[in-house]
C-alpha cells in the first residue's frame, strides 16, 4: 500500500470534522473520496499533508508521517493541489515550475519540465506570464504540474473540476488519465463530480459527516444504482 | 543652475541611503505585512559595530564585510527570538514589540557606545570633488555601493533558487510549505538580509551625518516615505521611491521650506501618499470582495 490511513480524526479548534477514517491508496492507484459538501473531504486531504491538527495513523509507503510538518510531508513525496489551487499568482508560470521542483536535487528536473509541457502544452505558451493572468483551466493545469514536479509518490487533488467549464473539466480529466497511465503516481482524489471521479478511480469511499459510510471498487459503486441515487445524486 | 544641479546630485546621494533602508522595510513588510519601526536602530547599532571593528585596526572593507555578517545574524536572531513567539498575535502586539525594540536597541546602543557624536570614516576619502564639484568622493562612492547592493539583492531574488523560495514564502506561505519550502527559515533569512542591507545604509550615511545613537531616526522616516511613495509591496518601487524622496527633500530644503523644515517633507509625502494614492506609484491595488 502507498498510503494507509487508520483512525483519522481531525478538525479545527475544538470541533472535530473527521471521526475516525480508515482508507488506503494503492501504489500507482487512484482512490476517490466522495460525499456532499461538509462531509469532510477537504479536511481529510489537509490532515494527510499536515495542514490541520490530527490524530490517528498515516503511513506513506510504510513510513509513519503522522504529525509531521507540511513541508516535511511534501519532502517525503506528498504533493497537494489544495482548494484554491496553491499556485503562486504573483509569480510566472516558469517560476511556479521551478518552485514545484524546489526540493529536488536530481538532474532530471529539465526532463520533467518537458514532460509537463507535453501534458499541458498551454503552459508552455504561457511560460513567462504571471500565473494570476491565466484562465481558470490553465491555473488548474499549472497547479497539477507544479505538484507533479515534486516527483511525488502521492498526489492529493482537491476538486480539480471546481469552477471550470464542462469542456475544460473533460480536458483536465483526460490529462489525469494520461498521468495515471504514464507516471505511476498514486492519486487521492476528492471530487464533487462523482461520475468523473469514479471513471478515473479504482477505489472509492463515501463520506458522510466525517465518517466513511461505504467503500469498494470504483467500478462496483458506479454500477450500483441504489448508492448512486442515495449518495451521489445522479 | 549650478546650485540646482548640486542639490540634485546631493539628493541622489542621500536618496541612495533612503532607498536601501526603504528596501529593508519593504522586504520585511512583504513577508510579515508589518513595518519594522526598529529597522533604523538596528542599522545604527550595526554602524557602531563597524566603528568598533575599524578602531580595532581592521582595514575598512574587512570591517564592512564583518559588519554585514554580524548584522545578518543579528537580524535573523531578532526574528527567531523576538518575532517568532508573537507571529500569530494581533497587530497591536506587533506594533508594541517594534516600538519596544526601537527603544531598547536605541538605548542599548547609547549605553554601550555612548551618546557623544562620533566621526565615522569613509573609504572614499581623498578623491576630491567629482563631476565639476557636484559630488564629493564619498557621495559618489556611497551611491556606487548602494547601487551595487541593490543590484545584488535584485539578482539574488530573481536569479537564484533560494531567492525565489524566499519570495514564494512571502507571497504565499501555505503554498510554499506544500512545495517543501521551510517558511520559518526563509523568514529568518529575510530578516537577516534586511538587517545587512540596513547596515550598509548606516555605514554609508554615517560619514555625512556623523554617528550617534539617534542617527537613523530621521532617515527611517524618509525611507518610510520612499517605501510608501514607491509602493510598500514593491521592492524596486521602494528603491525608486527612496531616490525620489532624497531628491525632493534636498530641492525642497534648498528652495521651498529651508533646511529646518526638511523632515516635514517626509511627513507631507507620507500623508500625501496615504490620502491620494495609498498603493504608491508602483504598488498593486488589492481589491477584496465582501
Amino acid at each position: 500500500m502507498l498510503l494507509e490511513v487508520s483512525g483519522l480524526r481531525a478538525g479545527y479548534g475544538p470541533t472535530h470534522v473527521l471521526h475516525g477514517l480508515d482508507f488506503a491508496v494503492e501504489e500507482g492507484g487512484v482512490t476517490t473520496l466522495l460525499g456532499a459538501n461538509g462531509a469532510g473531504k477537504t479536511t481529510t486531504l489537509r490532515a494527510v499533508c499536515g495542514m490541520v491538527r490530527m490524530e490517528g495513523e498515516v503511513n506513506l509507503a510504510g513510513q509513519r508521517i503522522t504529525g509531521l510538518a507540511t513541508e516535511d510531508i511534501a519532502r517525503r513525496g506528498v504533493a497537494h493541489v489544495p482548494d484554491g489551487r496553491g499556485t503562486f499568482m504573483e509569480l510566472t508560470v516558469e517560476e511556479n515550475f521551478r518552485l514545484g521542483a524546489y526540493v529536488r536535487r536530481d538532474n532530471e528536473v529539465q526532463r520533467d519540465f518537458e514532460r509537463m509541457w507535453e501534458w499541458f502544452p498551454r503552459l508552455k505558451q504561457r511560460w513567462k506570464q504571471q500565473a494570476g493572468t491565466l484562465s481558470g483551466g490553465e491555473q488548474q493545469m499549472l497547479a497539477i504540474a507544479r505538484a507533479l514536479l515534486l516527483r511525488p509518490k502521492l498526489l492529493l487533488l482537491d476538486e480539480p473540476s471546481f469552477g471550470l467549464a464542462p469542456l475544460i473539466v473533460q480536458d483536465i480529466f483526460a490529462i489525469l488519465r494520461r498521468i495515471r497511465a504514464e507516471s505511476g503516481v498514486g492519486i487521492l482524489l476528492v471530487e464533487q463530480n462523482a461520475n468523473l471521479a469514479l471513471e478515473l478511480a479504482d477505489r472509492a469511499y463515501l463520506l458522510e459527516t466525517g465518517r466513511i459510510v461505504m467503500s469498494g471498487p470504483a467500478a462496483e459503486i458506479r454500477q450500483d444504482e441504489a448508492i448512486r441515487r442515495s449518495y451521489l445524486g445522479y | 543652475m549650478d546650485a540646482f544641479l548640486l542639490q540634485l546630485a546631493a539628493g541622489i546621494a542621500t536618496g541612495g541611503i533612503y532607498a536601501s533602508v526603504a528596501l529593508a522595510i519593504v522586504m520585511i513588510y512583504q513577508a510579515t505585512h508589518h513595518v519594522n519601526f526598529a529597522q533604523g536602530e538596528m542599522a545604527t547599532l550595526s554602524t557602531f559595530i563597524a566603528l568598533t571593528f575599524i578602531q580595532a585596526g581592521f582595514p575598512y572593507w574587512v570591517a564592512f564585510g564583518a559588519t554585514l555578517a554580524v548584522s545578518f545574524v543579528m537580524g535573523a536572531l531578532v526574528e527567531r527570538l523576538i518575532m517568532r513567539p508573537v507571529q500569530h498575535a494581533p497587530i497591536l502586539t506587533h506594533v508594541g514589540v517594534y516600538i519596544g525594540m526601537l527603544l531598547i536597541i536605541g538605548n542599548l546602543t547609547g549605553w554601550v557606545f555612548g551618546y557623544t557624536t562620533k566621526v565615522f570614516p569613509s573609504p572614499f576619502e581623498g578623491g576630491g570633488p567629482m563631476f565639476g564639484g557636484l559630488l564629493s568622493a564619498h557621495q559618489l562612492g556611497s551611491v556606487g555601493v548602494t547601487l551595487a547592493v541593490l543590484v545584488l539583492v535584485y539578482l539574488f531574488f530573481t536569479k537564484t533558487s533560494l531567492g525565489l523560495a524566499m519570495r514564494a514564502a512571502a507571497y504565499n506561505p501555505r503554498s510554499a510549505r506544500l512545495v517543501g519550502i521551510r517558511v520559518d527559515v526563509m523568514l529568518a533569512l529575510g530578516w537577516g538580509l534586511a538587517a545587512a542591507i540596513g547596515s550598509v545604509a548606516g555605514m554609508m550615511v554615517a560619514p555625512i551625518v556623523f554617528l550617534d545613537p539617534n542617527m537613523m531616526l530621521g532617515i527611517l522616516l524618509y525611507a518610510f516615505a520612499g517605501a510608501l511613495l514607491g509602493g510598500i509591496d514593491n521592492p524596486p518601487g521602494a528603491v525608486v521611491g527612496g531616490f525620489l524622496v532624497g531628491v525632493l527633500e534636498n530641492l525642497a530644503g534648498a528652495y521651498i521650506v529651508g533646511t529646518e523644515l526638511k523632515l516635514s517633507v517626509a511627513l507631507v509625502i507620507i500623508i500625501g501618499v496615504l490620502v491620494l494614492k495609498p498603493s504608491g506609484l508602483f504598488g498593486r491595488v488589492v481589491f477584496s470582495r465582501v
